[in-house]
């Protein structure tokens, strides 16, 4: 186990069968490393070297799941943490990465700027479900905050080959025709000119009109996800090979066991970001429009929940009395953020059920 | 790039989601082995939730069973005038009227409720129709030089139009091909020889049904001349054939008249000249009088010329020869009739033969008989017309009784026994669009009592029309009697709205009502200029409805609001102009009070930089029977009104633009108040709609001119054919030329979230009064929604005094409640559902006894229909319940959409409200109420027709009206239960003796005889099938009515004073 917090390095053994939660992991760290009240990132290279955060029990299972034999930790006091080293990114800059944080002896990095904590900022962007696409195509979740930066990007029709059964055919395709400088889309340098959109909110686009797809996408716009196979396919992710262990190609997801399907597709309604509909009552204040009574319905509260959250903390909306606690921590685990949610809206008389 | 918690449990979902796929089973057993305890309760609920997701209603075999018993997609029937009409045909036997247009389509009308249209495969304009005489069939000649032969065949005891055989006329090889080049068809009465005359001067031969050319009848030009004695034979007579007639009474000769001027008569048997006449001038068409005795010729330098036929002796000079409009130059007369009457002189009809230089522009058909001559003028061209006369061959005179003109917009019918030559009304064919079509309203199952009265107040302007029965009434009708009186009201670019009946296959106009009588317009001056009229000569008058010049586009109707069982109207207009309008029976002169509503609430700083508001006429304006406005509101700025809702049991009438919406109490005549939803920086909004308002027409335009180009493709499968889910055969073809299109120009689209700040989110789309709970739910009370184009619903409470203090108290509101729809899609629908999730019904249903009442003990709940999702939150406080995203599925958005009782083929008296909803693609959906199901989903409109699409109207019975052209409505249905389209039968064996319609008759029998269908004592036993609604409807109109007119007359009194 090896910790680069003041180059210090400790190693420990754990049941690999029984992991426990990652609650009780974070404190046997602090404990190992005599740190109690010091907050910490934690994070831990997985088989393809990159690193990988471990904040809820399920990165955390996973984590342990692949240790092979040795699970090596990276353990980043929060204030100093190199936050540009976790997430999507690595992706991209795998190389980088590994360089920085692998071998650190080896590379004098330049003291980049930490501007401030990450839960000071919002996520604008993220590759999903690397682990159940072809290599050929990526995901990516465009997080479109209020008035904030556009999404900023165009899209044209266009044609690209297919093998079919009766041979390679030129189809009608979507593409990504240009991005707007500064636009969301942009920024995030997961979408390029020419890269082929294969799927909205995964709801597939082949059949689709240009116009189609423009409605779908700005329908959602708030909560976009696109499949595009990138025309420049240098920086995907490479695997060892498609069959071995599914778990050892996770690279970005904490749940892990069936992800041996390679199923491209996902139900969009359960990717539901709800937007939250807000209701002036008596020229009063703008509130939220809290689900009904749950009824058959209710499962779909936990996205409220999410989602209120969401745009709670891009303070899109101009409301008051929901302003939610769970803000001031945002590396907070997800379940804590839910709990500090259902606690308002309980107060606010709305009966969730989880 | 930060990594974020929650990046991470999303994907983790994603994951889940996406293994959910495969079976559920896995899934769930995976997530409980994988997680903690409380990703295992996240689990389970995800897969809960994809289980019911599996179990859909669409996948309850119960369901299907009851979705195949209410719901069926047909096009039914398309009502108006075709468009781009280029060919007329008519039957004499069979007195049925077929009219070809450019796209290729043939139709047939005989009696009101015959009809049949077919569609040649080739997308080529029909350039000539021919019924064969003495059978049910005809043949066309398209653009492309080909024939075609089809036929009414009996099919399960109805008639059936379908092509039976197509055929080129193919020259030797290396001729020209103007050697083969058709210009006249003649069907031999023997019913089995097609004549044909070509371009080169020969007449071929071919023999039906097999379209077998016989050579050796061929009628060569060469043949011709070797008759033709030497002095006829120098000059160059030859080129194409202009005429070919049968002898009236010989079949055995026929006329050919050749382009140069040369005509002959043919002996069939003997293969040789009888007799020719030789003119200076160049042919146009040639009549010959019924008994063989004289040929008529008309020429190009607008002449016409006499010719007796003898076999004995040629003739060098014609015997007379006149030139109708000379002596200066004038147009050809391009078609002539020539028919002998049995009192007084023949009958001369002509086409054409205006003086050059002054009227060369008109449209004319001119009717000389004895001292009476007048030149018929058209405000379209003139495409074909024909001369309705005696049958029997063997009868002395022709008798012409009916002039029937096909203008290229309109179908003008003159009836030549009555003095004066009045025009008979013609019971189809209207056409829609004599001023452009703005906008249209329908409205169901019209109570008898209001439906009387507007065909009492229609049929005073409908007074110069002839009482001939209409003459074309080839047929016979054996669809049942239309299940109810249905009105549908259009309005025009020209300030009018017409009411139409729409309760059958035929479109009827009832009643025109024009709002220019309001306003001050320039109209006046040049109407009198017009009455003055114009030279004595030539004796123009003008005929037809169809006249596509507006005074004032500000005048232009956009919204229309009937309340069938009050009979009050609103109608609103391009330039924010409101008006209320009541029924009188009486012609009434009466001041209409005019209220100015600032719906920018004095706020600073803008600018309307649009069109001013209409003046208002001041003073007493005489207003005919029918409906007169007594209210005019006017919008300040006078932007085009977008929304429009009327209460009559209140009497409260709301209004919206694309600054604001406002209610106003017209009976107080006080406006109650004022809500301006105008974005501070929205400037586009102020700048006016002139712009827009180019760039609809431009879009309009185009969107035809494609229409012409593909309406192959989108043609419907006749309702024989099976009424599959969704048609895609077609589409296919038209996605891959749109294709390469694509690839030629690519065209990019801008991605990006709808905000606050765009334009015209103030634009106020929708408007729904409702009694339901607002506030708190212990009470209901009256209350007024507003929808915007950017997602903002606003509610206001209404305290309406009670009906005995209703003058002395003022209605009073507040607003209750603003919900904003953070995808901020306009909304486009707003419905309150009772207790028992039914739609409220409309006001005064229920005092009427027409409805039940809504249940107010149960919860309310709100549908918001945006054009991208549709939600129902409950009531009286706001909370998300249930919702759709149909732009997130399928990338289609809300066009239309509107309630609709689906009742059940199967089980009487059963039925189901539901959406049905149009969407930009131009897919019909009924979507389940209250809970949001897609229940069926039908391809209706091509998807660049985007006025189709802005057209398209729903009844409340699950049909639906929309334009496929300017001049014609798509009819279709949704449901298996109201189903309206032509059934009719055409007997050849049965031929008609009665030559012309007995006019003899007074005008009153004729007239009923003529409505029967729709009204009077008819109805009374058709109206037990739609159930007990309409029982109620028949029981209590009258004296519900009653009571109606006598508070309408209290009205009126409060008007004067």
């Amino acid at each position: 186990m090896g910790q680069k917090f003041g180059a210090e390095f400790r190693r420990f053994s754990l049941e690999r069968s029984k992991p426990g939660k990652f609650e009780e992991f974070y404190g046997l760290l602090q404990h190992v490393h005599k740190i109690p009240n010091v907050d910490v990132l934690v994070g831990y290279a997985d088989i393809h070297g990159d690193l990988l955060p471990i904040n809820n029990d399920d990165n955390y299972h996973k984590a342990v799941s692949t240790a092979n034999p040795l699970l090596r930790i990276f353990i980043q006091k929060k204030e100093e943490a190199d936050y540009s080293a976790f997430g999507t990114d690595t992706l991209i800059k795998k190389k980088n990465v590994l360089t920085n944080v692998l071998r650190p002896d080896n590379h004098r990095k330049k003291p980049h700027i930490v501007i401030s904590m990450p839960q000071d900022f919002r996520p604008v962007s993220s590759i999903i479900d690397v682990d159940i696409l072809p290599e050929t195509h990526r995901r990516v979740r465009l997080y479109k905050y209020g008035t904030e930066k556009p999404l900023g990007f165009y899209i044209r029709d266009g044609s690209s080959v297919r093998v079919t059964p009766h041979g390679l055919e030129k189809v009608p395709g979507i593409f990504i025709s240009r991005l707007v400088p500064g636009g969301l889309a942009q920024s995030t340098g997961l979408l390029a000119v020419n890269d082929e959109v294969l799927e909205v909110n995964g709801i597939e686009v082949s059949g689709k009109s240009l116009d189609q797809v423009t409605d779908m996408m700005i329908a959602n716009s708030r909560n976009l996800i696109i499949t595009v196979r990138p025309a420049n396919q240098r920086n995907n992710v490479v695997r060892n090979s498609r069959t071995s262990g599914s778990s050892g190609q996770s690279t970005d997801n904490s749940l892990l066991s069936y992800s041996q399907q390679v199923e491209p597709s996902f139900e969009p309604e359960d990717e539901d970001s709800e937007e939250d509909d807000i209701i002036i009552e008596d020229n009063g204040v703008p509130q939220q429009i809290p689900k009904a009574v749950p009824d058959a319905e209710s499962l779909e509260s936990l996205t409220q929940i999410e989602l209120s959250f969401e745009s709670e903390q891009n303070g899109f909306i101009p409301s008051n009395d929901v302003s939610l606690a769970p803000i001031a921590s945002g590396t907070n685990t997800e379940f804590e953020a839910r709990a500090a949610d259902q606690k308002l809206l309980e107060e606010d008389g709305t009966i969730i059920t989880l | 790039m930060p990594s974020n918690p929650r990046t991470q449990e999303a994907s983790g979902r994603h994951l889940s989601v996406g293994a959910f796929s495969r079976t559920l089973l896995d899934t769930f057993k995976a997530t409980v082995l994988t997680s903690s305890l409380s990703s295992t309760l996240i689990g389970l609920q995800w897969a809960a939730a994809n289980m019911r997701r599996f179990l859909r209603p669409g996948h309850d075999p119960a369901r299907e069973r009851l979705k195949r018993d209410l719901f069926q997609f047909n096009k039914t029937v398309e009502h108006g005038f075709p468009h781009q009409p280029s060919a007329l045909g008519y039957s004499p036997s069979l007195r049925i009227l077929a009219i070809g247009t450019r796209s290729g389509a043939v139709k047939l009308y005989g009696a009101p409720g015959v009809e049949f249209m077919g569609l040649h495969r080739e997308n080529n304009a029909v350039v000539q129709i021919h019924f064969l005489p003495g059978q049910c069939k005809l043949a066309t000649l398209l653009d492309d030089n080909s024939l075609h032969l089809w036929s009414l065949k009996v099919r399960d005891g109805v008639s059936e139009l379908q092509e039976d055989e197509s055929f080129t006329l193919r020259g030797p090889p290396g001729a020209a091909p103007s050697a083969t080049q058709i210009t006249v068809v003649l069907p031999h009465s023997c019913q089995e020889l097609l004549y044909l005359g070509t371009e080169s001067g020969n007449v071929f031969v071919v023999q039906l049904p097999s379209f077998r050319v016989l050579e050796d009848q061929t009628i060569s030009s060469d043949a011709v001349l070797q008759g033709l004695p030497e002095e006829a034979r120098q000059r160059r007579v030859f080129e194409m054939v202009e005429a070919l007639q049968e002898h009236p009474r010989d079949s055995s000769q026929i006329l050919i008249g050749y382009s140069r001027g040369l005509v002959i008569i043919w002996d069939l048997q003997r293969s040789r000249v009888l007799c020719h006449f030789l003119s200076s001038q160049q042919l146009e068409n040639v009549s010959w009088q019924r008994d063989g005795r004289l040929i008529v010729t008309c020429h190009s330098d607008g002449s016409h010329c006499q010719w007796p036929v003898s076999s004995d002796t040629q003739q060098p000079e014609p015997l007379r020869s006149s030139m109708p409009y000379g002596p200066f130059p004038c147009k050809a007369i391009t078609k002539i009739f020539w028919l002998t009457t049995k009192k007084g002189l023949p009958f001369t009809i002509f086409q054409g033969g205006m003086p050059r230089a002054s009227y060369g522009d008109r449209h004319c058909i001119s009717v000389f008989h004895n001292s009476q001559q007048t030149a018929f003028d058209f405000t379209s061209r003139v495409i074909d017309f024909t001369v309705l006369a005696e049958v029997d061959p063997s009868a002395a005179f022709d008798n012409p009784y009916a002039l029937v003109v096909l203008a290229e917009e309109e179908l003008v019918v003159i009836d030549l026994q009555t003095a004066g030559w009045p025009q008979v009304q013609p019971p189809y064919l209207a056409s829609l669009h004599c001023s452009a079509i703005t906008c249209s309203h329908h409205v169901s199952n019209i109570p008898l009592k209001l439906w009387e009265r507007i065909i009492a107040a229609g049929s005073r302007q409908n007074a110069h029309f002839s009482a001939m029965k209409w003459p074309i009434d080839g047929g016979t009708t054996l669809a049942p009697p239309p299940p109810q009186r249905d009105l549908l009201l259009t309005g025009h670019e020209d300030g009018t709205v017409r009411f139409w009946d729409a309760s059958g296959v035929c479109l009827r106009l009832l009643f025109r009502l024009s709002t220019v009588r309001v306003f001050l317009t320039d109209t006046d001056a040049s109407e009198s200029l017009n009455a003055q009229g114009e030279e004595e000569w030539p004796p123009l008058r003008k005929v037809g409805s169809f006249d596509p010049y507006s005074d004032d586009p500000r005048l232009g109707i956009q919204k229309i609001f009937l309340c069938k069982y009050s009979g009050y109207l609103a109608v609103a207009g391009t330039a924010g102009q409101v008006l209320v309008l009541e029924l009188n029976d009486e012609a009434a002169e009466h001041t209409v009070e005019e209220v100015e509503v600032d719906l920018l609430q004095d706020q600073e700083g803008y600018r309307w930089k649009g069109h001013e508001r209409l003046a208002a006429r001041s003073g007493a304006v005489c207003f005919e029977p029918g409906f007169q406005p007594f209210v005019l509101v006017q919008c300040q700025p006078p932007a085009v009104v977008t929304s429009l809702a009327l209460h009559s049991e209140w009497r409260l009438v709301a209004f919206g633009t694309s600054h604001g919406f406002g209610l106003f109490d017209h009976h107080q005549r006080r406006q109650v108040f004022v809500k301006c939803t105008l974005h501070p920086s929205d400037q586009l909004a102020l700048e006016g709609p002139l712009s827009r308002v180019k760039s609809l027409k431009k879009s309009l335009r185009q969107s035809f001119r494609r229409m012409r180009h593909s309406r192959v493709s989108s043609r419907k499968c006749r309702p024989a054919g099976a009424p599959g889910e969704m048609q895609t055969a077609g589409i296919t073809k038209a996605e891959r030329t749109g294709l390469q299109n694509m690839e030629l120009a690519p065209v990019q689209r801008k991605i990006e979230a709808r905000s606050a700040e765009d334009s015209f989110t103030g634009f106020v789309r929708t408007l729904y009064f409702a009694d339901t709970y607002l506030r708190d739910s212990s009470r209901h009370c009256p209350s007024l929604w507003a929808g915007t184009n950017g997602g903002t619903v606003y509610a206001f409470s209404l305290r309406v005094p009670p009906a005995e203090r209703r003058m002395d108290e003022p209605v009073w509101a507040e607003q209750a409640k603003e919900i904003q729809l953070m995808h901020r899609a306009p909304v486009v629908g707003i419905l309150v559902l009772d207790g028992h999730s039914v739609p409220l019904p409309e006001p005064l249903e229920v005092a009427h006894d027409l409805s039940k009442s809504p249940d107010m003990q149960g919860s309310h709940q709100l549908l918001v229909v945006s054009e991208e999702q549709f939600k129902v939150f409950t009531l009286p406080k706001v909370s998300a319940k249930l919702k759709l995203k149909l732009t997130a599925l399928e990338g289609s958005r809300v066009r239309r959409v509107g309630v609709a009782h689906f009742g059940s083929c199967r089980v009487e008296d059963y039925g189901e409200h539901h959406l049905a909803v149009l969407t930009n693609l131009g897919d019909i959906q009924v979507v389940s109420l209250p809970l949001l199901k897609p229940q069926v989903r039908y391809s209706c409109i091509r998807r660049e027709d985007v006025s189709g699409i802005a057209s398209c109207v729903f009844t409340k019975y699950g049909q639906g009206f929309y334009l496929i052209s300017p001049s014609e409505f798509e009819r279709f249905s949704l449901s298996t239960k109201w189903l309206v389209e032509p059934r009719c039968l055409v007997d050849s064996s049965k031929t008609r003796n009665h030559s012309c319609p007995s006019n003899g008759n007074s005008m009153g029998p004729e007239k009923a005889v003529g409505r029967a269908r729709n009204s009077g004592s008819q109805s009374d036993g058709e109206e037990k099938k739609p159930g007990p609604v309409m029982e109620h409807a028949l029981l209590n109109d009258e004296r519900v009515l009653k009571e109606i007119q006598s508070t309408l007359e209290g009205d009126r009194g409060y008007g004067a004073s």
